[in-house]
């Protein structure tokens, strides 16, 4: 497992940044505001705690990672390709005919994608199952889930929710990508989701919040949650949608449209100074 | 004869996984009593999980565990758990192609009492439609059992349905089951009756009346829907010139469906179809709704005599 300084996360995190703008720019669609605001996330992730080996993609005893909201894919993808899933260069046939890299994921496409996702609010149930298998057969795996927070209004999560802490599965680890907006404008003007500490709370989790794009605060967070025992750990991450693009940050409209050529050079001059 | 409901066909099969087979991991949904999962749950309390009453979470569980490699069976009434986690069967599991078997129990009007809420009529249809799956109807509790076992031993997604009310056990230990190849139960040369579940024993029932009346009628148990027995459907077409197709399930993209897409695409022949003609079910004894929609070996029999009126004067 590679680990990372926070000089070099930092970096990471700027060509990730660039990758999904990149991506989503000559696919001409996709989904960046929600992929930006995980970027942070996602880079202590794969290249600081999971326990995982991109040149063997099937090892068993491999953390997992489920990311419930599919629709942000092109932060995982760019995650993998950094992390030696593939090269980075295959990051630009995102949603293209015969791509591995589908506009949502699709786990028979690409090695190293834990599971097909898209429908929202069903990742954490699949990591349930993961980490049952995983007490079962006496494996020491974590299984870490990305969730959207306007995901949360989907009744399965909470019966997702319910059986983690029933059956004490402190090998899961879900993450709320807390950015505060959906497609049809703020989550607490669309469906609120608050108070949002106390429902896990209430509903038997450990609950850690954070500022989701603070790398120490994450890696932190990460940590804590796998001393955690007997009850399955949720990190709540306050993020901003669109992260690092300054006319991105905070609009609904960046959910699901692609920038074009010029808003991609503007862009990248943002990210890289 | 000895009657016995498919269910428990079901519950044993489950038993008789848990002692060869260490992959099956077996889930319910508050209905461990009814589904029989209960016999499993007591032999193998570590490999048993209630989820509870939350259909969708039991399905998306369940793709996690075959995710690591187990072989999860997720139990529950057919209507909650074809219906109410189609999504969950769709895009998670079926998509991928994961190796999830999905039992889906009290299907067909003869759940009786409890009225159309839990007579599932729909599952034939909802699953058909997905690709890669497979699916599975039983005829009697001795087949169930073959087919729970023949299901753990098969890589890929699945349905198996069965139903509640005890049934005639007309099939035998000894006799072959493999999936995706029906089997002819009784020769005939004028017309022939496919069917799928409890209804063959109706099918073998109407076969023998027609007999009486000099007429000559190939029975089919067609147990598995898709991948369905082509060559078998398109065999009966032209040896026998007349089909009948027979569910407890609606016609509408049912078995019926099922039989005459084949049939209109490559040999086509007079059909009559015995199932649910697109209503919903009610309360009632199984016999007495078995006679209101029309789902007696005496209804099959009044379809073969109109089918084989169709064969003599093509239209």
């Amino acid at each position: 497992m590679v680990v990372l300084n926070e000089k070099q996360l930092q970096e990471i995190c700027k060509d990730m940044r660039a990758d999904i703008l990149r991506m989503t720019e000559r696919a001409g669609s996709g989904h960046p505001g929600g992929s930006l605001s995980a970027v942070e996330l996602m880079a202590v992730l794969y290249f600081n705690v999971l326990n995982h080996k991109p040149q063997e993609p099937g090892w068993s005893e491999r953390d997992r990672f489920i990311l419930s909201k599919g629709h942000a894919c092109p932060v995982l993808y760019s995650a993998m390709s950094r992390s030696g899933y593939f090269p980075v260069e295959e990051l630009l046939t995102l949603r293209q005919l015969d791509s591995r890299l589908q506009g949502h994921p699709n786990m028979k496409a690409l090695p190293g994608l834990e599971c097909s996702s898209g429908s929202l609010g069903q990742g954490l149930s699949i990591s349930n199952g993961l980490a049952i298998a995983a007490k079962i057969d006496k494996k020491n795996y974590r299984v870490y889930c990305l969730m959207g927070d306007g995901e949360l209004q989907e009744g399965q999560v909470w019966e997702a929710a319910m059986t983690a802490a029933h059956y004490k599965l402190d090998n899961v680890c879900a993450i709320v990508d807390y950015n505060n907006l959906q497609i049809d404008g703020k989550v607490e003007d669309v469906k609120n989701i608050a108070p949002l500490k106390e429902k896990w709370q209430s509903f038997n989790w450990h609950v850690i919040e954070i500022d989701g794009h603070d790398l120490i605060q994450i890696f932190q967070a990460y940590e804590e949650a796998k001393g955690v025992k007997k009850k399955p750990t949720v990190i709540i991450a306050r993020t901003i949608k669109g992260k690092g693009v300054s006319f991105m940050e905070n609009v609904a409209g960046w959910h699901g449209k692609a920038p074009n050529k010029k808003e991609l050079e503007a862009a990248l001059k943002e990210i890289y100074g | 004869m000895e009657m016995k409901p498919t269910r428990d066909g079901y519950g044993e099969g489950l038993l008789e996984l848990g002692k060869t087979n260490p992959q099956v991991i077996v889930l319910d949904a508050d209905l461990a009593k009814s589904t029989r999962t209960d016999w499993f749950m007591k032999e193998y309390p570590h490999r048993f999980f209630d989820i509870g009453i939350a259909e969708q979470d039991m399905l998306g569980t369940a793709a996690g565990l075959a995710l690591a490699g187990k072989i999860p069976f997720v139990t529950t009434y057919g209507v909650f758990v074809a219906g109410r986690a189609w999504d969950q069967i769709r895009t998670t599991i079926s998509y991928a192609g994961l190796n999830v078997k999905i039992a889906g129990a009290h299907g067909g009007i003869s759940v009786g009492a409890d009225g159309a809420t839990h007579q599932a009529l729909e599952e034939i249809t909802l699953m058909r439609v997905l690709p890669n799956m497979t699916l599975v109807v039983p005829c009697d509790a001795i087949e169930t059992k073959k087919a729970t076992i023949a299901l753990a031993n098969f890589k890929g997604p699945a349905y198996l349905r069965f139903a509640r009310e005890a049934t005639p056990v007309f099939t035998s230990e000894s006799d072959p089951f493999q999936i995706g190849e029906s089997i002819t139960l009784k020769d005939g040369k004028d017309l022939t009756i496919i069917a799928c579940g409890p209804i063959v024993f109706e099918a073998l029932t109407a076969a023998k009346i027609l007999n009486q009346s000099g007429i000559s009628a190939r029975v089919i148990n067609m147990h598995t829907i898709k991948p369905i027995d082509k060559e078998a459907i398109l065999k009966a077409a032209k040896e026998t010139g007349a089909i009948v197709t027979a569910e407890e399930h609606q016609i509408l993209g049912g078995l019926g469906g099922a039989v005459a897409e084949i049939l209109v695409q490559n040999h086509p022949v007079p059909v009559e179809m015995i199932g649910i003609k697109d209503t919903f079910g009610e309360s009632g004894t199984p016999e007495e709704l078995a006679e209101r929609y029309g789902l007696t070996a005496n209804h099959i029999n009044i379809a073969a005599q109109k089918v084989l009126k169709r064969k003599a004067s093509p239209q």
